[in-house]
């Protein structure tokens, strides 16, 4: 931070109180965004007779509707096939994305342009308007129900590849150069050079690839209807509408889905923000 | 890229500068078959699906222009697109506003401010389906508590989802909640890029906060401002976040009042099984992402994301 020359015609006794305020401010507005998630997380410990009523810590918590979510429905089952699934994406597509971010900044070859901006003409390419014929196609290769169908989809998109591109443009090119003359294969520099300085870009990318595929529910919910491949927020919005008016379990299942993502931003906030702000698209 | 004096020991056959294209092609080929197959052709597929009519049992029957033809004469559709557009209309302004007035708020770089960030971000990183059941929850009829703090405030009897003149807004409000955080974020990163100097030679000139905001801030975030009205313009028309709020909410109802295009073609689709007619509209929206998708590119000039 520079100093700062205070031309302001006020004193520091006014500038504080500002200051206070604007505080006072920010962290009203911040509790004020918070709330359904507080309201979510106090819903949850509460019995259907307390669902209603309006004091924020009901008496008489209780468990029960935690317990009801994980005994009388495949919850746990649910969150394993999140789980799978989130893990395979996330580790399938930094191995692709990180190999072709490499090829697409470093490598020279006929059409490198021309398959750059192949690439980046799906950018903004959204999963509803091509669900249709992307529905068509995994059909078609016979992963409707299947694993592969909830997964190998999910690989692609542009994002990853564009970030690491970027990256990969940022790194010195001497140390690649070295290794070059002494006859390593590219192959060889990709594992031994440019894989080990991505990590940190890569951890912040395997965190966003991991919420997003936990938090997708289009694609789950149109390529698998077999409940046991069922992803957990295709399974709470089935829960939605086998429950409906009983709320508390609804929360409590919501609570469960939010608890992981939640915790996994208050550990990586600063990698998660960082990379949301400097790629500005999600 | 420095010429090898030496050939290369492994390949004696390949040049090194062949060497390099087979190994650029290789380590771009997964990549680029899995956008091909999972991306670039179902885009292309929606316009030859939408000549078809699809029946039940996967029997593809050629019927020209047929489907757009029913698709200009569907109200449904007409209503559909203007849903849309109100949607979108809502949403751009208010993610902007939001978005920019929060990062304003927040934008001194202190520990108090880090965490108010965290708080204003954490609805981004909940899932939608989560987002839109405890909003559902929330303005449930009477016993809401948003509900009943509308009514507190005199403003009973409003049914929030349930009114064909409110569910959209309350979606959108759902949504604004949803993306506010995020576009904060961008505009902290666009606010961190203006020289401070700027402010300092303003102050000097006995500028006040309105004018610095006015003269400064503002015309200098104007890459950034660009940016987020596109991106925001493609989420409301096309994103996944529309679909689920409103899938798992209203469904598109109540009278189609929240039915955005991406929900009728869902409903189209997997609803009725009318696979072409869907396919029809939803190539409409692709020839709309594609014209965004050009500007996008001019914009950030092969998507290097830097303003500079």
């Amino acid at each position: 931070m520079s100093k700062r020359n205070k031309h302001i015609p006020v004193t520091k006794g006014q500038a504080t109180t500002v200051r206070i305020i604007w505080m006072i401010v920010s962290g009203i507005l911040g509790i004020l965004i918070l709330f359904p998630l507080l309201w979510m997380v106090s819903i949850a410990f509460r019995t259907s007779e307390q669902t209603f009523t309006s004091q924020l810590i009901a008496p008489d918590a209780t468990l029960a509707n935690f317990v009801h979510v994980f005994t009388e429905v495949p919850f746990l089952l649910y969150m394993w096939n999140s789980f799978f699934v989130s893990t395979m994406v996330t580790v399938i597509a930094l191995f692709f994305h990180t190999m072709a971010g490499y090829a697409l900044a470093r490598l020279r070859f006929p059409g490198r342009e021309f398959i750059f901006l192949a690439i980046f003409s799906t950018f903004l390419v959204s999963l509803p308007v091509i669900i249709v014929p992307l529905f068509v196609i995994v059909k078609s290769m016979g992963m409707l129900n299947s694993y592969a169908g909830l997964i190998i989809p999910a690989i692609f998109n542009a994002f990853g590849i564009f970030l690491l591109r970027q990256y990969y443009l940022s790194i010195p090119r001497e140390i690649e150069e070295a290794a070059l003359i002494d006859g390593a294969s590219y192959w060889r520099i990709y594992l031994s050079i440019i894989l080990p300085l991505s990590k940190p870009i890569m951890s912040a990318l395997a965190i966003l690839f991991f919420l997003t595929n936990w938090n997708s529910f289009l694609w789950p919910l149109t390529i698998a209807s077999d409940p046991s491949l069922w992803m957990v927020q295709v399974g709470i919005a089935n829960f939605s509408s086998q429950y409906a008016a009983s709320w508390n379990y609804m929360m409590a299942a919501s609570t469960v889905v939010a608890i992981p993502t939640l915790v996994l931003f208050i550990v990586f906030q600063k990698q998660i923000m960082d990379s949301l702000k400097t790629s500005g698209l999600k | 890229m420095a010429a090898t004096p030496s050939p290369p020991r492994k390949r004696p056959r390949l040049s090194a500068k062949h060497r390099e294209w087979l190994s650029g092609y290789l380590f771009v080929l997964p990549d680029a078959l899995g956008l091909l197959i999972f991306l670039g052709i179902p885009m292309a597929m929606s316009f030859v699906i939408a000549l078809f009519r699809v029946d039940g049992f996967g029997g593809y029957q050629f019927i020209g222009l047929a489907n757009y033809r029913q698709m200009l004469a569907d109200p449904v559709f007409w209503q559909s697109t203007w849903v849309t557009l109100k949607y979108a209309v809502f949403l751009v302004p208010l993610t902007y506003v939001t978005g920019l007035g929060l990062a304003l708020l927040v934008q001194r770089t202190n520990r108090y401010n880090s965490v108010v960030r965290l708080m204003y971000f954490a609805p981004h990183m909940v899932s939608l389906v989560v987002v839109a059941l405890v909003w559902q929850f929330m303005v449930i009829d009477k016993i809401g508590i948003v509900s009943r703090f509308l009514s507190a405030i005199g403003l009973s009897g409003v049914s929030l989802l349930g009114n064909p003149d409110f569910a959209l807004f309350t979606v959108v409000i759902v949504s604004v909640w949803f993306l506010m955080g995020y576009y904060m974020l961008i505009f902290l990163g666009g606010l961190q890029d203006i020289p401070k100097e700027y402010y300092e030679a303003a102050r000097v000139d006995g500028a006040g906060p309105i004018a610095r905001f006015w003269f400064i801030t503002l015309p200098l975030l104007k890459p950034t401002s660009f940016f987020i009205i596109l991106v925001s313009t493609v989420a409301a028309t096309a994103g996944a976040q529309a679909f689920d709020i409103i899938y798992v909410m209203t469904q598109g109802g109540p009278s189609n009042s929240t039915s955005v295009l991406i929900i009728y073609v869902y409903q189209q689709a997997f609803g009725f099984g009318a696979f072409g007619y869907a396919a029809a509209i939803a190539s409409t929206l692709v020839v709309f992402l594609m014209a965004f998708t050009v500007v996008f590119y001019a914009m950030t000039r092969g998507g290097r994301f830097t303003y500079e």
